[in-house]
């Protein structure tokens, strides 16, 4: 327990340090996704393996995924490789550092349990169906919610990708568009009827 | 574990007369506790961790060696060639050879490459699969770990093949490669949705996570002949044919081989991999192939269960490994046969069918449950079908309607009179 707490930790600090010292930015991503697959793996030695599992799907699988595409698509030379690390002062850094980890220590301190077989007993806090149930039950409605927001979030997304029209008699044909007639553009909006 | 089974085997004292069914249905994990039975006290809490990590990875190495020579040969047969038999009986070490020939191939560096990220790509790819496989039962004792979320567990670790396939793609400095790199992600992702909804239905009707009881909820049989089986039901048998369509596309076997699609972008993210990092990525592929079939038996096929009461006098590992090679014989035949998609296509195809169906199918499978309390003679079928068709209609029709709105239809060829 402690020599696996040891091993996790220090990856996942040394690779989060990594994700803001290294100079590339695909570098800082992957070093990012090496430091929330330690916290995966701090979670489920915890026992709460649900969570643990979650975190990988959701933060190895879809947001690490998500960044990188977010940094090569929006290709800047300048912004691939940073000259200088340090934007303010070293006391600028230490004062919002402290802050930060202020705040984390007043929410763990006052947070309550959630109720379950308790985890101070050693086994885990809440075995995965107590999870589900208390998802699907005391808050529902929270997770519903949330999963609501999600889905505009996605939709927007969707209107936001959709191929921008300009009025045809202002601009004309676009240099990089296809005409009328050809190509992908014109029949997805013809079919719409847009 | 089983004392007297290690007693049996070991003969200390109280040798006992084991017959043969009981024999070889214990017989790998009574091996285990004897090898464990050795060893100091403090060592065994590892050994009992090792030893089916390391019976794992030897026996899907195996497979991996002569599931490369039967792909090979069964694709010769399709194509009307006799495949490779030139080495051992009938060509059965042909992978021996390709092995030596890899360890002794030059391993290539483009200069310009990411040299730490172009080193680490194959080893993300292979390390996850080859942690997906531990969940899988093969037997009726034979897991190597039985975590409560055993399912979870297989799509949390499988989520770092996009990782690894974006390292590849992007360290090794190659267009083609960045290419089919975006190609794969793309793919993992569409087809990530399908996969895990038609496994939802699974778990929503087993009612566990854990692969070892979602087994044990398919035992037994109706009527004594017809093993209970997932897919012996309308939601498991679609559930498994979008599953495996799924499963093609996540472990970038053909029809969807697409992020490697040689013919457009040379070899996609593996295009600057040679020698023993290209086996790697191949092994990796493999074992990716290897998981997936082997969850679907897990999840549809009854896992280890044997088909018919009588058979079950016969190893349950053999009959997982049985059902196994018909999946992997089932990708193999796929391969030969259907041409390589679009990516458009493929896309289209994941997000705007499977992904609905999946759906509807979570829906069949509620109807399925609700449906079991009726009594009335004859109920048993109206139920399956009444659930087949909610599930087969709106799968020809919304195939139907797709194909239509594209204008696409049944080709007619005009041959030259």
């Amino acid at each position: 327990m402690a020599t696996g707490f040891i091993i996790l930790a220090a990856v996942t600090l040394g690779a989060a340090l990594a994700s803001v010292m290294l100079r590339r930015l695909v570098h800082c991503a992957l070093c990012w996704t090496l430091s929330m697959a330690g916290v995966a793996g701090l979670y489920i030695l915890a026992g709460a393996e649900f969570l643990g599992l979650a975190q990988l799907i959701v933060y190895v699988g879809a947001v690490a995924i998500l960044i990188v595409f977010a940094i090569l698509l929006t290709q800047r030379r300048e912004l691939l490789s940073i000259e200088r690390l340090t934007a303010g002062s070293w006391v600028t850094g230490v004062a919002v550092a402290g802050l930060v980890a202020g705040c984390l220590w007043i929410g763990l301190a006052y947070t309550r349990g959630l109720g379950g077989a308790g985890g101070a007993s050693g086994g885990p806090a809440l075995e995965t169906r107590e999870l589900g149930e208390l998802l699907m039950g005391r808050y529902v409605v929270a997770f519903e919610v949330a999963g609501l927001v999600l889905t505009v979030a996605l939709i927007g997304a969707v209107i936001l990708a959709l191929p921008f029209e300009q009025p045809r008699e202002a601009s004309g044909r676009r240099a990089d568009r296809p005409a009328a007639g050809e190509g992908w553009d014109a029949r997805r909006q013809g079919g719409q009827g847009a | 574990m089983n004392m007297e089974g290690i007693l049996a085997l070991t003969g200390w004292g109280g040798l006992r007369w084991v017959g043969p069914v009981e024999l070889f249905e214990r017989g790998p994990v009574w091996l285990r506790d004897w090898a464990v039975g050795w060893l100091p006290e403090g060592a065994k809490v590892w050994a009992e961790g090792l030893i089916p990590a390391v019976a794992v990875l030897a026996v899907f190495g195996l497979l991996f060696g002569l599931a490369t020579v039967a792909e090979r040969k069964l694709l010769g047969r399709i194509q009307n060639r006799p495949g490779p038999n030139r080495v051992g009986p009938y060509g059965w070490l042909q992978f021996a050879a390709d092995g030596v020939k890899m360890l002794t191939k030059e391993d290539v560096v483009p200069r310009s490459a990411d040299r730490v990220l172009h080193f680490l790509a194959p080893i993300v790819m292979l390390a996850p699969v080859a942690l997906s496989l531990a969940v899988i039962p093969y037997g009726r004792d034979l897991v190597a770990a039985d975590p409560r979320c055993g399912l979870l567990f297989f799509f949390a670790v499988g989520s770092a093949a996009e990782v690894a396939a974006f390292m590849a793609g992007w360290s090794s400095r190659n267009k083609y490669s960045l290419l089919g790199a975006m190609r794969a992600i793309a793919q993992m992702i569409s087809y990530e949705l399908p996969l895990v909804l038609s496994a939802l239905t699974v778990v929503m009707m087993a009612g566990s996570l854990s692969l070892v009881e979602i087994v044990e909820a398919q035992s037994g049989y109706w009527w004594g002949v017809i093993p209970r089986w997932h897919v012996m039901t309308p939601w498991g048998l679609a559930g498994l044919l979008l599953f495996m369509a799924a499963a093609a596309a996540a472990s970038n076997r053909a029809p969807f081989d697409l992020p490697e699609g040689e013919s457009e972008i040379i070899g996609g993210f593996m295009t600057e991999y040679s020698g023993f990092k290209y086996a790697i990525f191949f092994m990796g592929e493999y074992f990716g192939m290897f998981a997936v079939s082997g969850l679907a038996v897990t999840l549809f096929l009854g896992g280890w269960q044997a088909p018919l009461a009588v058979l079950e006098a016969a190893p349950s590992y053999g009959w997982f490994f049985l059902k196994l090679g018909v999946m992997i014989a089932w990708f193999i035949w796929v391969r030969g046969t259907l041409p390589r998609l679009r990516v458009d296509h493929l896309l289209n195809f994941g997000w705007k069918y499977l992904l609905p169906l999946g759906a509807l199918n979570l829906l069949v499978a509620m109807v399925w449950r609700g449906l079991g309390g009726w009594a009335f003679p004859g109920a048993g079928a109206v139920r399956w079908l009444a659930c087949l068709a909610m599930i087969g209609l709106p799968a020809i029709l919304w195939g139907r309607l797709l194909m239509r709105s594209r204008g696409w239809g049944p080709r007619v060829y005009r041959y030259a009179s």
